[in-house]
């Protein structure tokens, strides 16, 4: 569904990727992990046409899209949950969830997609009319990730969801991730912690300063001795 | 007759909310202080002036064709000048937009002369309505009238509508309205647009009791910027509403002190204010 190719990217001139490559098929979960500074957000950012590829080439669905604006992306079915949420905190809970839905053209798909949207956040409708910035870092999580779903995406992008977030709540994000995952979407999570994230992950990739230093299953990503000592201190 | 000073404050007032309103669009979307938006509303009444003088144009007729106008020169401001220097460090933004001022200025100068020019017809012209002790001119009245419903619908289309919100979006976090899917690009453009239609219609509608001449806008987004910083950047009900303030001082201020100290009054609350709420009245 994505591929990633030879991608280096980075700020100003100062790379931060080093010739990236890796690939998500339809229907996974697959979740780049490591260290702060790796560069992981810079992928999604890339993917996403926030940041343009210094080199490489992103391939969605068969179509190269890297040298595309970022707006166009999202039509392309490409949704993304920035890291520190970024909901837009003064505006209501329904404006930000229609923000999302912004590439839809149909009320009535808006209609659906939110009805949906509200069932598997059902707390949203209730507030619905709220400021997002009187919700909680938690409840914030939900909205991002919920207004990300209102553009009805084929990918999710979500980075470093964990962020700032207790343990219990950081398991609740996760098992959203993982029922938005079985209607359907494919996931792709960005994460320090490593070691909740590659337990939901089908798949997981290894970054460290830029580089894809290991790739495998979440589950031997888990086992591996490299993982295991760099990451979750055994 | 303080009734009186009071009443026709709060008509400048409204017609006031409108330049500053699309002052503040630019303001709090754009972080850009526009410093060509009198030159904006000069444009809209000569826009209004010519179709006067040329074709026999009542101005009020003339409000969507001054409207068009500065709408186009808005759009083609942030196209050809702003777009390029938005990201430029330090004071690029305020310097070209400053220029722009000047050079606006000086070419109406130079192609329409310094001359005071006149609208002496309208429909609304000379007319006057008596409620009690209070007489209020027409012209200024339906100026009013119409600056506040110009008002309350770009707040409306802010507010409510699908482009509105892209518009908060932009205005609020860039990066993320992008992945919403909205082009960032077009609603820049796009305010600057509607920052100049609400100039291109104030200047019609003030071109009915105005002189016009290339110096006119600039006593107006002076006040604009003083009601803006007011009423908290980029917000429309703030500047709603510090406009009226503004209004009244300055007419109580001209009642009371003289019409020499009038802008001096202003001035002075604005800097009263600012010690006090850095904000404005109506801040985040």
């Amino acid at each position: 569904m994505l591929k990633v190719k030879n991608v280096s990217a980075g700020y100003e001139h100062i790379p931060v990727l080093f010739d990236v490559s890796f690939e998500i098929q339809g229907g996974e979960v697959v979740a780049i992990v490591g260290s702060n500074g790796a560069g992981k957000t810079t992928i999604l950012r890339t993917i996403s046409g926030i940041l343009k590829p210094m080199a490489g080439e992103i391939e969605f669905l068969g179509e190269r899209i890297d040298n595309i604006p970022a707006h166009k992306i999202v039509e392309k079915g490409i949704a993304h949950v920035p890291e520190g949420r970024h909901v837009f905190g003064k505006m209501t809970i329904l404006d930000n969830l229609l923000l999302g839905a912004y590439t839809l053209k149909s009320q009535e798909d808006i209609r659906s997609v939110l009805k949906e949207v509200y069932d598997i956040f059902p707390k949203l409708k209730d507030r619905e009319n709220q400021k997002a910035e009187t919700l909680s870092g938690g409840e914030q999580q939900m909205l991002a990730i919920a207004r990300a779903m209102m553009s009805k995406p084929k990918l999710l992008l979500v980075d470093e969801m964990s962020l700032g977030l207790m343990p219990l709540l950081v398991d609740k994000v996760l098992s959203i991730l993982k029922a938005i995952s079985e209607r359907g979407v494919t996931v792709l999570l960005v994460e320090q912690k490593v070691q909740e994230a590659l337990e939901i992950a089908d798949r997981g990739y290894v970054l460290q300063t830029g580089r894809v230093i290991a790739e495998g299953t979440g589950k031997a990503l888990l086992a591996s001795e490299r993982v295991k000592r760099a990451y979750l201190g055994m | 007759m303080i009734l009186q000073i009071i009443v026709s404050g709060i008509l400048m007032g409204f017609v006031y909310s409108l330049v500053a309103v699309g002052l503040t669009l630019t303001w709090g979307v754009l972080d850009i202080i526009n410093f060509a938006h009198g030159e904006f509303l000069m444009m809209g009444m000569y826009s209004a002036f010519w179709m006067y003088s040329l074709f026999g144009m009542d101005p009020l007729l003339s409000i969507p064709f001054a409207m068009g106008i500065v709408f186009v020169m808005g759009y083609f401001t942030y196209r050809l000048i702003i777009k390029k220097v938005i990201n430029a460090p330090g004071l690029t933004a305020l310097l070209a937009t400053f220029g722009l001022s000047l050079l606006l200025r000086n070419l109406a100068q130079f192609i329409w002369s310094p001359n005071y020019r006149f609208i002496n017809q309208s429909i609304v012209m000379d007319k006057k309505i008596v409620l009690g002790s209070i007489t209020l001119g027409v012209p200024q009245m339906v100026a009013a009238i119409s600056s506040i419903v110009m008002t309350m619908a770009v707040f409306y289309f802010v507010e409510k509508t699908k482009t509105g919100r892209a518009i908060q979006a932009t205005a609020l976090d860039k990066n993320t309205a992008k992945l919403m899917g909205i082009h960032t690009e077009k609603i820049y453009a796009l305010t600057f647009g509607i920052s100049g239609a609400c100039v291109g219609i104030a200047g019609a509608l003030t071109a009915t009791f105005f002189p016009i001449h290339p110096e006119s806008g600039a006593l107006y987004s002076l006040l604009a910027f003083v009601i803006v910083a007011l009423g908290g950047f980029g917000n429309i009900k703030g500047a709603l509403y510090s406009a009226i303030i503004i209004g009244i001082t300055e007419a109580l201020g001209g009642f009371l002190f003289g019409t020499q100290f009038k802008y001096a009054l202003v001035f002075l609350i604005y800097l009263i204010v600012i010690q006090i709420k850095p904000k404005g009245l109506f801040g985040w």
